[in-house]
C-alpha cells in the first residue's frame, strides 16, 4: 500500500477546558511511517492531543498540520485519521463483515461492491478475523472485538491512525499477543500511527518514538533506547522501567555522592565530576536494579524483601535509612534480613538536579 | 492467628458451577494467593471464606472449626477491597479506630492500637487527615489499617493495589510483605496479576472455570507448571507452546520445516501427541552457529530497557526468546537457536497436562 502515509505537525498547542489548562504549548512532529506513542499518566494531556489530531477538538493557539497542510479547518471526517478506542463500539446485532463494510458504505465514498468485498477481505486477514466474517459481534471474545475494530479503521485505508488505549482492557496474554501484531501491522500498512498509553511496557515494546507527557507538557521525546538510558529528568526516570528506577535522594561533594543520611556512598571518576562541575549539593541520585550487583565486597545492606518474578528476583535492599531495589538471578538463595553487599555499576548511573528534577549527569 | 481449610466446597446456580470441589489448606502466617482470570471464581472463593457469599455444599474451617453456617461478624476475619470504601468525614485516625469503638473499647486502648497500626503501615504523620486530602495510596493503606487493628485471626484482601498506578503498585507490594513479615496474619489474597502473585506469595493457588489447577510455591508454579493453562497464565512473555513430533534426536516444533536438534528424551505421546512448552528465557540464542542450533530469522523485537524480547520466525508461528539489550540489531538477522532441554515442558495435548520429566 503506497500513498498511504502521512507527516504530522503540532505546532505550539494550547488548550483549555474550562479554566483549566489540558496542554501547554505543545509540539510535536511524527514522520511519514512512524510508530510514535504518546506516555504519561493520567491527566498528562495524551488523549487531548489524539483528539486535537483527529479533529474532535480544536486547538486554543497553535497549528496542526498534516502533510505540510494546516488541517484547522477541517473537520474530522475530512482528515482521513482513524481512530481506534478503548472500548470496541462495535455495531453489536451486525456481523463482522458488515462492521468491517460500514465505514466504506457510506454514500460519499460510492465505492462499488466488488471494491468493498475486496477492501474487507484484506483488511480482515490482516487483523486475522478472516475466519469470523460472518459471526455476529457480540459472540466474540474481548481480542478479536479489537481486532475487527482495528480492522474496521483499516478498510478506509486512512493516512493516519490514531489510537487511545486500544489494549487496556484486555487481559496481559492477549494485550502481549495484540502488541506484537499491532507492531506487525505498522510495518505492513506503513501508515503513521500515534498511540496513547499510560503504559510504559507498551510505549518501549512499539514505539520508534516515545513523547513522555505530564499534566499537559512535553517532557522528553525520544526513540525507546533514548528514554530508557538517557532519561532527562526524575519523571521520565520513574516512570519509564519496571522495576521503577532507584531514585535516593542525595548530596554531592567535590567528588563524592552521599546517599541519604550516609547510607552509603560513591566515588565518581573525574569525567561525571567534571558534568557535575557547577553542582554542589542537593541531588537524586538514579540506577536501576539491573546495574547492581550482591557481591562480596561493596557497601552494606540488609534483604527488606525479595519478589520471585520467576525469570529473575527483584530483591529490595536497605541500607542505612534507603531502600532501593535490585535484580538478580532466580536461583540466589535470599532470606529476610540477610546482609549482603552490593555494588553499582557506575557506568550506569543518573544524576538529577534535587530541586528541578533536571538531568545534570 | 489461623489455619483455614476449604474440603470440597462447590457454589452453583444450576448447572452452572462457579466453584467445583475446592480444596486447599492454608497455613497459620501463610500469605496465600489465588489468582486466576476474571470469572474464574477466586473473589467469589475469597468471599465464601468470609462470610458475604453463602456455600452450597462443603465446609470451611478456621482454626479447624466449621464456619459455613456462621455469620461473617462471627468469623473475626479483616476484609480490604479493591475500592478503599473508608468514611469520608471521618479522619484517618477516626477510620481506623472505626472498628474498636463499634465493639466499646476505652479510649486509651483505642488510641494506642491505632498508633501501634499507623506506625506499622507508616501513616503516622496523615492520622487527622480526612480521606479526600489524601492519595490512592494513603487511602489503601488507612484500609489496610483499619483491617489490622482489629487483630484479626486472618486477613482478607480483594485486589487491594488493582486500582493504583504501576510504581505505586510496586511500593505497595513490597509494603505489605514486610507488614505480613512483622504483623504474621494468614492472609488470602485475591489477583488476576501474576506478577502480583509471583512477587507477594508464599503459596500461589491458580484457578480457572472455577476449578483449582495448581497449588504452589511461586517458583514451583513458574517452573513445574501442572499443566498448559499454568503454563501459560503464569510468566511474562507468555510462554513458546508448540505442537511437538519427535524425529530422531531431533524435534519438529508446529508446521516448521526446520527440525531442532535436541538432546533431552523426548517423552512418548500418551494421546493425540505432544505440546512443547518452553520460556523465552531458555530459548538461548547466539551468532554462531553450533551442531545444537538452528538458524532462525527475526521478525520483530520488542525492546523492553533492562532486556529486548525476540519473535524468531518459526514455520507459521513465533518462537519469542529473551536476549541482552540491543542483541538483536533488526528484523531479518539470523541468529542461531538452542532449546535449554533441561528446562522445556511436554504437556499432552489432548488433556493439557503436563507430562512428567522422564529420569535422565
Amino acid at each position: 500500500m503506497v500513498d498511504v502515509m502521512a507527516h504530522v505537525k503540532l505546532d505550539r498547542i494550547s488548550k483549555s477546558f474550562k479554566g483549566h489548562t489540558a496542554l501547554h504549548d505543545l509540539s510535536i512532529e511524527i514522520a511519514d511511517g512512524q510508530f510514535f506513542v504518546l506516555l504519561g499518566p493520567t491527566g498528562a494531556g495524551k488523549t487531548t492531543t489524539l483528539r486535537l489530531i483527529a479533529g474532535l477538538e480544536k486547538p486554543d493557539q497553535g497549528i496542526i498540520s498534516i502533510d505540510g497542510h494546516d488541517v484547522s479547518a477541517l473537520g474530522a471526517a475530512e482528515r482521513d485519521v482513524a481512530l481506534v478506542l478503548q472500548q470496541y463500539s462495535l455495531y453489536p446485532r451486525y456481523t463482522v463483515r458488515e462492521n468491517l463494510e460500514f465505514p466504506l458504505k457510506s454514500r460519499i465514498r460510492r465505492m462499488n461492491a466488488d471494491e468493498i468485498n475486496e477492501r474487507v477481505m484484506r483488511a480482515a486477514k490482516v487483523v486475522r478475523v478472516d475466519h469470523l466474517l460472518d459471526r455476529k459481534t457480540d459472540r466474540l471474545s474481548g481480542g478479536e472485538m479489537q481486532r475487527v475494530s482495528i480492522g474496521r479503521a483499516i478498510v478506509r485505508q486512512p493516512k493516519i491512525f490514531l489510537m487511545d488505549e486500544p489494549l487496556s482492557n484486555l487481559d496481559a496474554k492477549l494485550r502481549e499477543a495484540l502488541r506484537a501484531e499491532l507492531k506487525d501491522l505498522k510495518s505492513r500498512l506503513g501508515a503513521t500511527f500515534l498511540f496513547v498509553t499510560h503504559d510504559q511496557v507498551e510505549a518501549m515494546s512499539m514505539g520508534d518514538k516515545i513523547a513522555v507527557l505530564n499534566e499537559g507538557r512535553i517532557i522528553q521525546i525520544g526513540t525507546p533506547y533514548e528514554i530508557y538510558n538517557k532519561p532527562n529528568s526524575v519523571f521520565v526516570a520513574g516512570f519509564v522501567g519496571s522495576p521503577a528506577m532507584n531514585l535516593l535522594k542525595a548530596t554531592y561533594t567535590s567528588d563524592r555522592i552521599t546517599i541519604g543520611n550516609n547510607a552509603f556512598s560513591v566515588a565518581l571518576s573525574a569525567e561525571q565530576r567534571v558534568g557535575l562541575a557547577n553542582h554542589s549539593g542537593e541531588i537524586t541520585f538514579g540506577f536501576r536494579a539491573e546495574n547492581v550487583a550482591l557481591s562480596t565486597q561493596g557497601s552494606e545492606a540488609f534483604v527488606h524483601d525479595v519478589e520471585n518474578h520467576g525469570v529473575e528476583k527483584v530483591v529490595t535492599l536497605k541500607s542505612g535509612d534507603q531502600l532501593f531495589r535490585v535484580t538478580t538471578a532466580a536461583n540466589i538463595p535470599l532470606h529476610i534480613e540477610q546482609k549482603v553487599h552490593f555494588e553499582i555499576d557506575l557506568s550506569k548511573i543518573h544524576i538529577f538536579d534535587g530541586a528541578t528534577g533536571k538531568r545534570i549527569g | 492467628m489461623a489455619d483455614i481449610v476449604l474440603r470440597d466446597v462447590e457454589k452453583y446456580f444450576g448447572n452452572n458451577y462457579i466453584i467445583r470441589k475446592l480444596n486447599l489448606s492454608i497455613k497459620d502466617r501463610e500469605f496465600v494467593v489465588l489468582l486466576g482470570p476474571s470469572g474464574c471464581g477466586k473473589t467469589t472463593t475469597l468471599r465464601a471464606i468470609a462470610g458475604l457469599e453463602e456455600i452450597n455444599t462443603g465446609d470451611i474451617l478456621i482454626e479447624g472449626k466449621a464456619v459455613q453456617s456462621l455469620h461473617a461478624s462471627e468469623r473475626d476475619i479483616a476484609f480490604v477491597f479493591q475500592l478503599f470504601a473508608l468514611y469520608p468525614h471521618l479522619t484517618a485516625f477516626e477510620n481506623i479506630a472505626f472498628p474498636l469503638r463499634a465493639t466499646g473499647q476505652s479510649q486509651s486502648i483505642i488510641a494506642s492500637e491505632v498508633k501501634r497500626v499507623a506506625k506499622a503501615i507508616g501513616i503516622e504523620h496523615l492520622l487527622e487527615l480526612r480521606p479526600s486530602a489524601l492519595s490512592g495510596g494513603d487511602m489503601q493503606r488507612i484500609a489496610i489499617g483499619r483491617a489490622l487493628v482489629r487483630r484479626p485471626k486472618a486477613m482478607l484482601m480483594d485486589e487491594p493495589i488493582g486500582a493504583l498506578d504501576a510504581k505505586l503498585r510496586e511500593d505497595m507490594r513490597t509494603e505489605l510483605k514486610r507488614l505480613h513479615i512483622e504483623n504474621g496474619s494468614t492472609t488470602i489474597y485475591v489477583t488476576h496479576d501474576q506478577i502480583e502473585a509471583m512477587a507477594l506469595a508464599d503459596r500461589i493457588a491458580i484457578m480457572n472455570d472455577g476449578v483449582l489447577q495448581q497449588v504452589g510455591t511461586p517458583t514451583d508454579v513458574y517452573q513445574n507448571p501442572a499443566n498448559l493453562f499454568v503454563a501459560q497464565f503464569i510468566g511474562s512473555p507468555v510462554m513458546n507452546i508448540f505442537d511437538a513430533v519427535n524425529e530422531s534426536g531431533k524435534i519438529r516444533l508446529g508446521d516448521a520445516s526446520e527440525l531442532i536438534p535436541f538432546t533431552a528424551p523426548i517423552p512418548n505421546s500418551t494421546s493425540a501427541g505432544l505440546k512443547l512448552g518452553v520460556r523465552a528465557e531458555s530459548v538461548k540464542i547466539s551468532h554462531e552457529a553450533k551442531a545444537s542450533t538452528v538458524p532462525l530469522s527475526a521478525h520483530l523485537i520488542e525492546p523492553l530497557g533492562s532486556h529486548d524480547i525476540v519473535d524468531l520466525k518459526l514455520g507459521s508461528g513465533f518462537l519469542r526468546a529473551r536476549t541482552p539489550s540491543g542483541f538483536v540489531s533488526g528484523p531479518g538477522m539470523v541468529v542461531h537457536v538452542e532449546l535449554d532441554a533441561s528446562r522445556t515442558h511436554f504437556f499432552d495435548r489432548a488433556s493439557g497436562n503436563v507430562i512428567p520429566r522422564m529420569n535422565g
